[in-house]
């Protein structure tokens, strides 16, 4: 498991130095001074971040799940991104604002897919993640336009809030 | 291309600008963050999509490899860069603002307010 993991953040580590130093020379795109470099620099970063990189178990390296977060990023995040946008334009030119804090119980059992969730939700204009409940994994949003139905029942309907990302973050990370 | 590009900028010029008038127009610091954080993301995807357009178009005059064609790339890890650290410094302020006792301006509802265990 330790040299898996050492492995891996070594390989990433390269491929950022690979991507960073594209078209230096002429072994394919790199120099080979870069490559040597950039695999010595890999191996140390390699040994001080392989606990930080990989934490339990490799189930990200999974191609499936690197396709559905492409998928998720582009079909479903974009456009609720771009729509939410033009949403906050409008309040931004008309002043028509209703803030507030909601608490959303998204039922997600990792930190990974809650990083997943939490970053969606204040990447997307309009609503901001504000703290999370460590022990039962629930979120407290900053909503700049509270709808007045998603306030009747306790636990929040996270689906005024946020529609669907809370199923894709438990399909890609969970 | 060109043209293409120009649409972009503007695109993202407006976007841009907006997020500056609502920094200025929005009562208090969740909001503002609203403004000054996603409209500047969505802008700035905008330029980097612009910058990256006019840099593919060089790639059949000057090769894979030449300083304008690799903007591509650079451009593209500029923008992963700029999606990854937005939220989370957006979040990180968010919640130091919560945590030192500053409240959300003209709230409907507040339900962290009740719920703090620390």
């Amino acid at each position: 498991m330790k040299a898996i993991k050492f492995l891996v953040s070594a390989c990433v580590a390269f491929l950022l130095y690979l991507l960073l130093t594209t078209a230096s020379g002429s072994l394919f795109l790199w120099s080979r001074e870069e490559l040597i470099i950039g695999a010595v620099f890999a191996i140390i970063v390699g040994m001080v971040t392989k606990d930080m990189v990989v934490k339990k178990s490799l189930r990200m390296l999974d191609p499936r799940r690197a396709l559905l977060f492409v998928a998720y990023f582009f079909a479903v995040f974009l456009p609720a991104m771009a729509i939410a946008n033009v949403d906050v334009v409008y309040r931004v030119i008309t002043g028509r604002i209703n803030p507030g804090i909601v608490k959303i119980s998204p039922n997600l059992g990792n930190d990974l897919s809650l990083t997943l969730l939490a970053n969606s939700i204040t990447l997307t204009p309009g609503t901001l993640s504000v703290e999370v409940d460590e022990k039962t994994n629930d979120l407290y949003v900053h909503w700049i336009n509270v709808k007045k139905q998603a306030l009747e029942k306790m636990p929040r309907d996270y689906k005024a809030v946020c529609g669907s990302f809370p199923d894709w973050a438990r399909r890609i990370a969970g | 291309m060109n043209s293409i590009v120009y649409t972009f900028i503007v695109i993202g010029c407006f976007f841009n600008l907006v997020g500056s008038i609502g920094l200025h127009r929005f009562p208090d610091i969740y909001t503002r963050l609203h403004a000054a954080t996603k409209c500047t993301t969505f802008g700035s995807i905008f330029l980097v999509a612009a910058v990256m357009i006019q840099s593919v178009g060089t790639w059949g005059t000057e090769g894979m490899s030449s300083p304008q064609s690799v903007l591509t790339l650079h451009a593209f890890i500029a923008l992963v860069c700029i999606v990854l650290t937005n939220p989370t410094s957006a979040h990180a302020i968010a919640r130091a603002a919560h945590r030192s006792g500053v409240k959300p301006a003209r709230a409907v509802v507040d339900d962290l307010e009740g719920d703090r265990h620390d």
